[in-house]
């Protein structure tokens, strides 16, 4: 299946292709052209998957065979150490799910909803085309450039061509941005549950169902894996369905009516327990429930939206995209790809392409499915998470997003100030909704997860045909409650990893510190990490002006950066393998990524205007405390002076990504301009011909 | 009949790999052919491994993304 003959077989295959380009074509103009109140949300998924067919067939295909050189005749690491366990040879689809499983996360959700505020189209084709000629190219890429060296990880890599000075940069890097994105997916569910009950309820009730698989599995069933799941799913619908019986009791209600700053301390507190206790009690069971709830939704989210075909009620674009939105600051660019980052391209992924799937890949010729098809799924996550944002009014989209700040804190004040943008709504419209999706109030519940869930509400009680009004507030906590799940899985498994990380920069200068097997370290490793992130959090939570609008647009920064990272890194090999004509491949995304990264970055610390710039921000309160004023949205001068502290931190932080970023930039032209000296390929591969071994 | 038994295998396979326990069968007959005569971790000590091996930490173990 590998080296598809590019000629095809003949004049058949060229008309179905010219066929699949026409109606991509069509479904690109119905979407982008359509002037009427709204527009199927079928011609975007149309749109979509004829992009990925054509992408598929025509790039991926060509950057395989002709850039990398896949040979199918290669021994991959999987034969080569093959041990049944870390090194499987393994079965193309069984590996794609892997693979897409470990990618899938809380991006792609949540950046196209917060991106929708400039409306579907500008978001809808930076996904469309970031996956095409960065995203895909990133994880394939890198897929194969760890398959080559017996599954390495990128770090190992950086280190390997670009020198131990680039290598230990982005392992910094790294750290930071681990710190950044725990701290953001926290606070996504923090503002997904704050004065929930029931959503509340829902969730903490997986931390007992959870003790209770790990039970099972480990000393009732050993390794059980299907019992274990059904038995935790059931009772975690069980959960979903009660929490409204709680959240209606005068008595249980006010016990998991919990305000954001409990909620984040609780979380903080739960990542520490999580990260010390042995993984088969908590950490592996909630895994397997958010993993398979994680894929289940997102399948029958897309069953949804193809039988459902929803209506588009947002606009192609909004007036916002000026850059004056109350969502997130700044303008179209860079800022709109800062903010869809994980849909479009990742650079986690580099991560998890350099992980565990090199060193199951079956044979090269399947590099292209596994990177770049899983990339596309991915991509077609966040397609659904647009058109989830899109369905919804535009009026209940601003007044879901909006902070309190701008929009006030009562339906007939917010409704008021959204109409008055062009975007009509009714304080009834308002109440109403909260009501039918079981909440007291929707206002101001921004970090994306609480609109896409009222997205998915919508459609998916249209799936349910007539009970679906009825059910509408089960679907929508169905959806905090699947969201939830696996944000606060990744951030048990992420404070092991910044633990560990921590205990390897440590233990660098104190060498007893590396040692994972001591429960010291363990503990002193596990409370450095949870601070660091829990510090961002909580900063985020308190701070009248922090929160999604502040940390999302530095998480996307650094995860853009990271991409930028990993594809220096690819081009780098392209030159020191020879193949300098290709280049272009990742030179092409490595510089958008750069020119977007780093003007995103220097704006975030130098724009003069306060709502783009940290150390505006900091100067003008630093200002109004030295005339001893208190500047709204602070209430005390306390709060002005945290304020100006939290804004020279995320300055410095936005800084710090910025000097990261260039300089592995300066590391990778000097990589290249050696490698272009010199006549040779000048980098190693294992296997091939001389097979080691 | 065995075109069906091949998919729910395949299924089977796919959901458990997602949650980073490979296959037991490929492991025995692996180490049946590779490694003949030495001892087989029964399928509760292969599991406990696995369990320990995808959350354990360590470097390039990032296994989940954002």
């Amino acid at each position: 299946m590998s080296n598809i003959d590019s000629n095809g077989n003949g004049i058949q295959k060229t008309l179905l292709w010219i066929i699949v380009a026409a109606i991509g074509a069509v479904a690109f103009g119905a979407m982008a052209l359509h002037r009427g109140e709204t527009v199927s949300a079928a011609w975007l998924v149309i749109a979509s998957l004829c992009t990925y067919m054509i992408a598929y067939r025509f790039y991926a295909l060509f950057v395989a065979n002709k850039v990398l050189g896949i040979d199918a005749s290669r021994q991959t690491p999987a034969w080569r150490h093959n041990d049944g366990l870390d090194y499987v040879p393994t079965n193309k689809y069984v590996l794609f799910g892997h693979h897409f499983a470990a990618i899938a996360g809380a991006g792609p959700l949540v950046g196209p909803v917060l991106a929708a505020q400039m409306g579907y189209l500008p978001g809808t084709l930076w996904i469309l085309v970031g996956v095409v000629l960065a995203g895909g190219i990133q994880d394939m890429t890198v897929l194969f450039m760890s398959t080559r060296r017996d599954g390495r990880s990128l770090g190992d890599m950086v280190r390997a061509e670009m020198g131990p000075t680039a290598g230990g940069i982005a392992l910094i890097g790294v750290l930071l941005i681990m710190f950044i994105l725990l701290a953001v997916l926290a606070m996504v569910v923090v503002q997904a549950l704050a004065q929930s009950p029931w959503g509340t309820f829902a969730v903490f009730a997986t931390i007992p169902i959870a003790l209770l698989m790990g039970i099972y599995a480990r000393f009732i069933r050993v390794g059980r894996i299907a019992e274990m799941s059904v038995i935790g799913i059931a009772l975690l619908l069980m959960a979903l369905i009660y929490g409204r019986t709680v959240a209606d009791s005068p008595v249980l209600a006010p016990y998991f009516t919990l305000s954001a700053e409990t909620l984040a301390l609780t979380i903080i507190g739960y990542g520490f327990v999580a990260s010390v206790l042995p993984v088969w009690l908590l950490l592996a069971p909630r895994d397997y429930l958010s993993t398979f709830l994680k894929v289940g939704t997102m399948a029958l989210l897309a069953v949804g939206i193809l039988i459902v075909q929803p209506e588009l009620k947002m606009p192609a674009l909004t007036k916002f995209v000026d850059g004056t939105g109350p969502v997130w600051a700044g303008s179209l660019f860079p800022f709109l790809f800062i903010t869809i980052a994980c849909g479009a391209v990742s650079g986690f992924h580099a991560l998890i392409s350099s992980g565990t799937t090199p060193k199951m890949l079956e044979n090269e010729g399947q590099i292209p499915m596994i990177g770049y098809g899983a990339m596309l799924t991915e991509s077609f996550v966040a397609i659904m998470a647009m058109i989830g944002a899109s369905v919804l009014d535009p009026g209940t989209y601003f007044a879901m997003n909006s902070p309190a700040a701008v929009i006030g804190a009562d339906a007939v004040a917010a409704a008021a100030k959204i109409s008055s943008w062009g975007f009509a709504i009714t304080p009834e419209a308002i109440t109403q909704l909260a009501s039918d999706v079981g909440e007291k109030s929707l206002l101001s519940r921004v970090g994306g997860a609480p609109t896409l869930a009222v997205g998915m509400a919508y459609i998916l009680s249209g799936l349910s045909g007539v009970f679906g009004s009825k059910m509408m507030g089960v679907w929508y906590h169905f959806a905090i409650l699947f969201e939830a799940l696996f944000i606060l899985t990744t951030v048990d498994a992420g404070t092991r990893v910044a633990r560990f990380m921590i205990q390897d920069t440590i233990g660098s200068v104190v060498p007893a510190f590396r040692n994972t097997e001591s429960w010291f370290n363990n503990v002193v490793g596990s409370a450095l990490a949870v601070a660091a992130w829990g510090y961002f959090l909580y900063q985020g939570v308190i701070d009248p002006l922090g929160g999604i609008r502040t940390l999302w647009p530095l998480f996307g920064i650094s995860n853009q950066m990271l991409a930028g990272i990993a594809l220096i890194a690819c081009t780098v090999i392209l030159f020191k393998m020879k193949r300098e004509r290709y280049a272009w491949v990742t030179l092409i995304p490595t510089t958008w990524l750069l020119i977007c990264t780093l003007t995103a970055g220097l704006q975030k610390v130098f724009d003069p205007a306060p709502s783009i710039g940290f150390l505006a921000q900091a100067h003008k309160f630093e200002e109004a405390l030295a005339a001893g004023k208190v500047l709204a949205p602070a209430k005390s001068m306390g709060e002005m002076s945290r304020i100006v502290f939290n804004n020279y931190l995320n300055a410095a932080l936005a800084a710090a990504f910025v000097i990261v970023v260039v300089t592995i930039a300066f590391y990778g032209l000097i990589c290249i301009r050696r490698a272009l000296s010199n006549p040779g390929v000048t980098t190693a591969e294992v296997g091939g011909m001389a097979a080691a071994e | 009949m065995a075109e069906k038994l091949k998919l729910f295998e395949l299924i089977k396979q796919t959901a458990r790999l997602m949650v980073g326990v490979p296959d037991y069968e490929t492991y025995v007959r692996h180490r049946q052919t590779c490694h003949p005569g030495e001892p087989v971790m029964t399928y509760e000590e292969f599991y406990r491994n696995r369990v320990q091996a995808r959350y354990a930490v360590g470097r390039g173990k990032i296994q989940r993304c954002c």
